[in-house]
């Protein structure tokens, strides 16, 4: 969910594009990093524990704990949460640790 | 290979002030950020700050004005989407821009990277909806997005309590907030103005577990007794989709370790800090460091260190006029006064045991 009418802040979210979540089309906006449009949608695992499998999502969203990493346009390890909206953006989630494209 | 003479790393507030400072006095000042945009995490503040110098105004009213500044200083290159990754033993540091690994050779260095959010251990805690509190912050004020519907907030010093309030005004529902010590940790009138809006803050709690299929649905808190120990039957479950954990900061000094300046380990400064002498010189000549990196604390703290940092590496390399040593001493002048305050203290006590430190490394 938005904010719609904020006591302090007007938002410029910018354009609004569409990103695809593993396939499913989410929408977006481009000044929103990946992580906030996810979450918007009501998106809360972003990947899984390499070792137990156990869901992840968000910690700290500015990019210091790692805990966002998804596969961006087929960039493995990207933190989705510094990481902003462009029309047609793949997000998917990663198995394992990813292979780098390069 | 690009040279400066300064580079600034960090483009919080801390390190803004800094790079405005050293240009100010004739400096050319090189200015990277990993972010695509500058303003650390003063950019996302709503909360009006106290003291002389911004009384009344907001966070991000204060870093437009610093950006601003920043823009019309000559002499400031400013890279973004810019992580700077390595300090090498020449001097040489290299940083990510684009895809590509750039080398910078720096005469001064000034390292701004402010601190990183506490993590907290409790069952649970991986499940996505554990969140820290500053990420609900980003969420809302940087994007617009409404983090959570019903949330719980653990923590209640500073951070804790305002955030809790910026959720309200957000249209989220906070449960509670809770708090292990006590006492509340922040400034009462925070803690009064959230306490209005009917939010409890419940001293003396903590979080035992947090439930839910696949992602948070509920959180188990329990109270503490005088040894902080959980009372067994306290335990009492709060249905929420958010649990934010606002339990402390600590110093985001990789680069200082890497560098090899000296740490320290001090409780109150929240962990690891370089050592400093008065001008804000770790034990590395030349590499300076300002904000949050020194012991968490508050932008307005960050900002006063920065033209600190930014004046003495400026003076450092001839640009010692008049206008060097006033800036210094305005810098002084402000931190003293910004730490006058009771909840100073503990600050004030970590740098008096970390220039302890310093002292005994001399004699
Ligand atoms: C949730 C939250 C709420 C707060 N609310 C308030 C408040 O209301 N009032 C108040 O006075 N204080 C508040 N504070 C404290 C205040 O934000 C900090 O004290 C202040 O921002 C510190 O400034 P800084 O420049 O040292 O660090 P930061 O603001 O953290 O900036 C550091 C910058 O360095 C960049 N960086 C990090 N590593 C690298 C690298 N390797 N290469 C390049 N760049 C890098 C980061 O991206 C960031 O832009 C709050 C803090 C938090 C976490
Ligand atoms: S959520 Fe911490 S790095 Fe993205």
């Amino acid at each position: 969910m938005r904010i719609g009418e904020h006591p302090v802040l007007d938002f410029d979210r910018g354009k609004k594009v569409r990103i695809y979540y593993n396939g499913q089309a989410v929408e977006a906006y481009e000044n929103e990093t990946i992580a906030a449009a996810l979450h918007a949608a009501g998106i809360r695992r972003l990947g899984e524990s390499g070792e137990l499998h156990r869901p992840r999502g968000i910690y700290c969203a500015i990019g210091n704990c790692a805990s966002c990493l998804m596969t961006v346009d087929e960039q493995p390890n990207t933190r989705i949460c510094i990481v902003k909206c462009r029309d047609g953006m793949r997000v998917d989630e990663q198995r394992g640790r990813g292979v780098l494209k390069v | 290979m690009r040279e400066t003479e300064i580079l600034v790393i960090g483009g919080g507030p801390a390190g803004i002030r800094a790079a405005i400072t050293a240009a100010e006095l004739g400096a050319e000042v090189l200015l990277c950020e990993r972010d695509g945009w500058l303003g650390g995490q003063l950019i996302k503040q709503t909360g009006k700050f106290f003291g002389r110098e911004y009384a009344g105004q907001r966070g991000f009213e204060i870093c437009a004005d610093l950006l601003a500044k920043l823009h019309n200083t000559a002499k400031i290159d400013i890279w973004l989407d810019c992580p700077v990754l390595g300090i090498y033993e020449d001097g040489v540091v290299s940083c990510q821009k684009k895809d590509r690994l750039e080398k910078i050779k720096p005469q001064r260095m000034i390292i701004a990277t402010g601190a990183a959010e506490n993590f907290l251990a409790f069952a649970g805690n991986d499940l996505p909806g554990v969140i820290s509190a500053g990420a609900a912050e980003t969420l809302m004020h940087m994007s617009g997005v409404v983090p959570a519907q019903r949330a719980l907030m653990v923590g209640a010093g500073n951070i804790g309590l305002t955030v809790s309030y910026q959720m309200i005004q957000s249209g989220v529902e906070v449960a509670a907030v809770i708090e292990a010590a006590p006492q509340i940790g922040g400034y009462l009138v925070h803690a009064s103005k959230l306490a209005r809006t009917g939010v409890p803050i419940k001293t003396g709690y903590t979080i035992q577990e947090a439930y839910g299929e696949g992602k948070v649905e509920g959180a188990r808190i329990m109270r503490l007794d005088e040894t902080w120990r959980p009372i067994p039957g306290s335990e009492e479950d709060i249905a929420c989709d958010a649990i934010c954990l606002a339990v402390g900061l600590n110093p985001l000094a990789e680069l200082c370790w890497q560098a090899g300046c000296q740490m320290e380990l001090i409780r109150e400064l929240s962990g690891h800090v370089p050592l400093t002498d008065e001008n804000l010189q770790t034990t590395i000549e030349g590499i300076y460091v300002a904000g949050d990196i020194c012991g968490p604390e508050e932008a307005t703290t960050a900002m006063a260190e920065g033209k600190l940092a930014g004046a003495n590496a400026a003076a450092s390399l001839g640009y010692d006029t008049e206008q060097a040593q006033a800036a210094r001493l305005a810098a002084l002048a402000e931190l003293g006064e910004l730490r006058a305050g009771p909840m100073s203290a503990r600050i004030k006590t970590g740098l008096d045991k970390l220039r302890e430190k310093g002292a005994a490394k001399h004699a």
